[in-house]
């Protein structure tokens, strides 16, 4: 046991480096600003890459570039900078082109609250690219979810050939907690499928049967393209439907049939337990210690954490609906992810508590609201 | 060398326009540097221009307006052997305007070409950065209220190393773009030329007449002195490679074991200035050398050398959930900054809560334990003060004994710092 004591926006930067991240590019924003300040003590003595670009749309942009060149590439940002990333972000989902996104939220809307946390972007970051395609979320809850999650998200990333989103929270990134390093065990590693040189695949061809494209990278022996524009397999413009419409379901499809692999989650209940409590996020620990409360009064309430927000990991959902008579839906915000229950839970009625105040909920009023 | 062109997919400019004379340029000159197509990257942006990537066989890079020269630095800075041009219009220039300053700024080696006609051809002829204030365009009288931009006297401004103005036209161009690709540094070129789908159907303007002006305005092209200093990439791996390596994250073996029976919540209310943070610190990891489990977070404005500070600890047997300040257990007062903060929390303490606070410091009612500490007396500096308060603690023996804030202080600190401040515990400690 080697406990040491992590900031999670550090642990998010040791993950990125520990999952291969050789580019990191960022503009310092609360609370975001120390995974741009501990990548620059990672990255440059280790032959890896740090930049401060001039901006959010500059920072994301070399990422796009240097990620096209073959590097895994990271920036982190906060809601302001969501918003500025979001012509690039479709375009990293267009173009196909691997990347993590870390956003630690702060209370909006706006400038807001930089220093307060929330969880207001979860639908922004779902929904905030023109065209409203699919996109990956993942919600770490503590210090060592910032490690491991970071790490599948540069796997998945590399795997589906996207941008993959960390939905931190203020309240998790600038927190310092003891964790067990011997408990950092993370996935093996996993690197985008190159095209080998006998195969005579364009830029966005992917092998038969397979939903995503093999990687040519920019500068290397053989041409590669790349382009924000409506696009077929060999990476030209297009302007044929049944070309765009094949590309645009098989950017769709490569997502949401594969969310069944990379559904992280943590449920805790019973099998005659009759009241399914839902969060993700900070929220989940004080969920945590309601849960404890509320059984000891003799509630029947199972805990089901969400770590994969989207796409939507349906069947999970579904699974521990199943036999619930009340879900109660907790979010730090005015209700986003609930509407993703409400459309799942059938007949269950879905009761929902969230608040918009820059303080945590806390254990007692998730007592409440379940007992309520 | 062979041609670059991409004879599959010949240019599809407007007859007469200036871009298509470009393209022809631009391939003599990848020739005339004996350039392989996997050698270059042609990065290009919005507009008519955004079309100069498909007309080569070359790496190609198509992105959204204005926005070009993001990605070229991110390619040239994972790829420094390649050839990198950015092709961009005058409304990429405009609409790009900070990532072309930051690109003269930066001197990474990327060469910009700027397609500069005078107006927004693809859209139906708005006017642009550089439309003069008597040009017609779509955009009506709006062009009349703007100054037009003369990007080369903003780059050369920007410290741009390499700034060159030429004529799409004429023989200098595949001269110019040769020069501008050779250098080994940013290098800009503004190119001058017809639209002729828009712009010159509006406004009578001659090859000749544009000749004049661009001589008129006396630009002597090529490396500009005062500007010309090491390139970005070479620049940054070599500072790089004397960086310092990264530290490990700091690890906290367990000592002994703490003297706590429950989660027990810790407030540190100081002001800037007091180590507030580091306290909190030095109170986790001797909470971690007694085996608990520890959360700190931080409240400070953003003027860090003033104002309140204020640190919220938790210490548990089992690992922390719920991480927010219930009823804290502990309440350490060192400054009146950070009780103001947090004044309606006392009227909430219960008896057993403990309070260490400066004695010169007033509080609100609280029915908590109250330890009062005369740091003047005692001649300990406010730098020392929340060292001093969780030193009583462990001397109290509660949360923490003095075996943990001993290892605590050592983590945290090292030399001289250290034995100052173990001096002050072993003061308060009575060792």
């Amino acid at each position: 046991m080697t406990q040491c004591f992590l900031e999670g926006n550090e642990a998010i930067a040791r993950g990125a480096v520990a999952a291969g991240c050789r580019f990191f590019a960022g503009y310092p924003i609360t609370p975001a600003t120390s995974i741009y300040q501990q990548m620059l003590q990672l990255l440059p003595p280790s032959g890896g890459v740090c930049m401060q670009g001039e901006d959010e749309i500059a920072s994301i942009g070399f990422c796009l570039g240097a990620s096209m060149a073959g590097l895994k590439a990271m920036t982190a940002t906060s809601g302001p900078g969501i918003s500025l990333y979001s012509e690039q972000i479709s375009f990293a989902i267009g173009g196909e082109i691997p990347l993590v996104v870390v956003d630690v939220q702060r209370l909006g809307p706006s400038t807001g609250s930089a220093t307060k946390g929330a969880d207001g972007d979860i639908q922004f970051l779902r929904w905030g690219n023109s065209g409203g395609m699919p996109v990956i979320v993942l919600a770490p809850v503590d210090v060592r979810d910032c490690y491991l999650l970071t790490m599948q998200a540069f796997n998945l990333a590399e795997r589906y050939r996207c941008p993959v989103f960390i939905a931190s929270n203020k309240e998790i990134g600038m927190i310092r907690e003891n964790i067990d390093l011997d408990d950092l065990i993370g996935p093996a590693l996993e690197d985008r499928k190159l095209c080998p040189a006998d195969h005579p695949g364009s830029p966005f061809t992917p092998l038969p049967g397979e939903n995503v494209p093999l990687f040519l990278p920019l500068g290397g022996e053989r041409l590669s393209r790349q382009t924000s524009s409506t696009h077929g397999e060999d990476g030209y413009i297009t302007t044929d439907p049944a070309v765009i419409e094949a590309g645009i379901l098989r950017m769709q499809e490569k997502l949401l049939s594969a969310v069944g692999d990379f559904t992280f989650y943590e449920y805790d209940g019973a099998a005659n337990d009759s009241i399914l409590l839902l969060v993700y996020g900070v929220t989940s620990r004080a969920a945590k210690t309601a849960v404890r409360e509320l059984r000891q009064s003799g509630s029947k309430v199972a805990l089901l954490i969400l770590k994969t927000l989207y796409p939507v990991p349906e069947e999970c959902i579904r699974r521990h609906l199943q036999g619930k008579t009340k879900v109660v839906v907790i979010e730090m915000n005015l209700g986003q992810y609930v509407r993703e229950i409400e459309r799942l839970a059938g007949d269950t009625p879905v009761s929902f508590y969230g608040r918009m105040n820059g303080e945590l909920i806390n254990p007692k009023i998730i007592v409440e609201k379940v007992r309520s | 060398m062979t041609s670059l062109l991409n004879r599959q997919r010949p240019p599809v400019f407007c007859p007469g326009c200036a871009h298509e004379v470009v393209v022809r340029g631009l391939d003599q000159t990848l020739q005339t540097l004996e350039l392989s197509g996997n050698q270059v990257a042609i990065v290009s942006d919005i507009g008519c221009s955004g079309l100069f990537d498909t007309f080569f066989n070359t790496h190609a890079f198509h992105g959204l307006h204005g926005r070009a020269l993001t990605y070229a630095t991110g390619i040239k800075m994972a790829r420094p052997e390649l050839k990198v041009i950015v092709i961009m219009g005058d409304g990429g220039l405009g609409i790009g305007g900070a990532h072309v300053l930051s690109s003269c700024r930066r001197n990474l080696d990327i060469t910009l070409l700027i397609l500069n006609n005078f107006n927004y051809g693809m859209t139906g002829g708005q006017c642009s950065a550089t439309t003069p204030t008597t040009g017609q365009t779509s955009s009506g009288f709006l062009n009349e209220l703007e100054a037009p931009l003369d990007i080369c006297r903003v780059a050369v401004a920007a410290g741009a190393p390499y700034v060159d103005r030429t004529m799409a036209t004429g023989k200098a161009l595949v001269d110019s773009l040769v020069q501008a690709i050779r250098y080994p540094g940013f290098s800009l070129i503004d190119i001058w030329g017809l639209c002729p789908g828009r712009y010159s159907k509006r406004n009578r303007i001659s090859l000749a007449q544009m000749e004049e002006e661009i001589h008129n305005r006396g630009l002597a092209g090529g490396p500009v002195a005062v500007n010309e200093r090491e390139e970005y990439s070479a620049h940054y791996h070599r500072l790089a490679r004397s960086a310092p390596a990264a530290s490990m994250p700091m690890v906290a073996a367990k000592i002994c074991d703490a003297p706590i029976g429950a989660r027990s919540d810790v407030l540190l209310l100081g002001s800037a200035g007091q180590f507030i943070n580091t306290v909190g610190e030095i109170l986790c990891l001797a909470g971690m050398s007694g085996g608990l489990h520890v959360s700190q977070k931080n409240d400070y404005p953003i003027t860090v050398l003033r104002g309140h500070s204020i640190a919220e600890v938790v210490l548990d047997r089992e690992p922390i959930d719920y991480t927010g300040i219930g009823s804290p257990a502990v309440v350490l007062c060192v400054a009146a900054e950070g009780v103001a903060r947090r004044k309606k929390m006392f009227s909430t303490l219960p008896e057993e809560a403990l309070v260490v606070k400066d004695s010169k410091l007033s509080l609100p009612e609280t029915r908590a334990k109250v330890i009062d500490i005369d740091f003047s007396e005692m001649k300990i500096r406010a730098s020392e003060q929340a060292l001093a308060a969780l030193a009583v603690v462990a001397r109290e023996g509660i949360l923490l004994n003095y075996e943990m804030l001993a290892a605590g202080l050592s983590l945290r600190y090292k030399g001289k710092m250290f034995e100052e401040a173990l001096a002050v515990a072993e003061r308060i400690c009575g060792r």
